[in-house]
């Protein structure tokens, strides 16, 4: 595990988050294990981001904390769904690996890639990103923060350039 | 597909005798006939969001081990989201139950045929996604006999609700996603 990843991990703990959902992506591998291996910790697998987002409300209704992991794919599946957080105020701490941008190799993922902080700007939600490795902590630690502290969707981006180049 | 009952009666029917139940509905006609049959703190009314009752029934459910969750939505509102039956099927959490009330139309938009019209077995999707039990029901009495399975949290349930594809009197619960959220947590004491 890289160390900005065990800094996520270590960010969930702090932050108190007790469901974790998620569509895999390789980006997230490590954490994925991680909340799977926590027994503080329910890890839901999901056929499609969207179907996290009203999973963490009813969580949030039930009185705990959640937090929605995905591939920058994934957020182009979210988007009517994110009416949730407009209308009602559900907290919503979203890590979003980023494809379709730096070194990208796949004219498939880029669409969705450049369009996906506009997207989620669109739907209301709060957008942060990091690109090195020392940003990590802060913006995820800071996007945990204000999700819950604040009652809105916060979307902390991980650059294609801090997961690095995939190899084939 | 023989349409049988009610929905209004058959919504009341099965929410007499609900106890602690903590409800989620789909969008539209399952939230107006859940609210006729009397609002409840312990009610979050879905406006929006088509596919999410499911899983918001989901994450409430495991968030709440000791209570007993029901999902009251309808067969277009479930078909939107069937992939997340296949979600609770891999949690399997016992206090969970999802109820359809199958009329095979969509019935907000001028009661265009769904797939459960024509096609779709939405009992046999829920096995094959592993619920650990589903019920067929189309009488009163058939509705009555399924509540104490509700409350019991004895393991992932489906229940299909056979009702006619009818106008019912107006009734619209609260439309304010933030005070549903509210007095919902405020009755859980969260």
């Amino acid at each position: 595990m890289d160390p900005w990843q065990q800094q996520i991990v270590e960010a969930i703990s702090a932050a108190e988050i007790r469901q974790v959902a998620y569509v895999p992506d390789a980006g997230h591998t490590s954490v994925i294990a991680a909340c799977e291996a926590d027994p503080a910790i329910e890890a839901t697998v999901l056929t499609t981001e969207e179907e996290g987002i009203p999973l963490l409300a009813g969580a949030w209704l039930g009185g705990q904390r959640g937090l929605l992991l995905m591939q920058s794919s994934g957020v182009g599946n979210c988007i009517n769904m994110l009416s949730l957080n407009r209308n009602c105020g559900f907290p919503l701490p979203m890590l979003v690996t980023m494809r379709g941008e730096w070194a990208e190799f796949n004219g498939w993922q880029v669409p969705m890639g450049q369009a996906c902080a506009a997207t989620l700007e669109a739907m209301g939600v709060v957008v942060h990103r990091a690109d090195r490795a020392e940003d990590v902590a802060e913006v995820v630690g800071g996007a945990f923060e204000m999700a819950f502290a604040s009652d809105v969707a916060v979307a902390a981006l991980l650059g294609q350039r801090l997961i690095g180049r995939k190899r084939w | 597909m023989v349409a049988a009952l009610d929905r209004r009666q058959a919504t009341t029917a099965l929410f007499a005798e609900r106890g602690d139940l903590l409800v989620v509905t789909g969008l539209g006609s399952p939230a107006y006939d859940a609210f006729a049959a009397g609002d409840h703190p312990r009610n979050f009314y879905l406006w929006g969001a088509m596919g999410g009752a499911v899983p918001m029934g989901l994450g409430l459910a495991l968030a709440r081990p000791d209570e007993a969750v029901l999902v009251l939505t309808g067969d277009g509102e479930v078909l939107m989201g069937l992939g997340a039956l296949a979600t609770c099927g891999v949690k399997r959490p016992a206090n969970l139950t999802v109820a359809v009330l199958d009329n095979g139309r969509y019935g907000e938009t001028g009661m265009q045929a769904s797939h459960t019209a024509s096609s779709v077995d939405l009992m046999a999707v829920a096995t094959a996604c592993g619920f650990a039990w589903t019920a067929n029901l189309a009488t009163l009495e058939a509705v009555v006999a399924v509540r104490p399975r509700l409350v019991a949290r004895a393991g992932l349930g489906f229940v299909r609700v056979a009702v006619a594809a009818n106008e019912t009197p107006r009734a619209l619960p609260p439309r304010d996603g933030y005070l549903l959220k509210h007095r919902f947590r405020t009755a859980l004491g969260v």
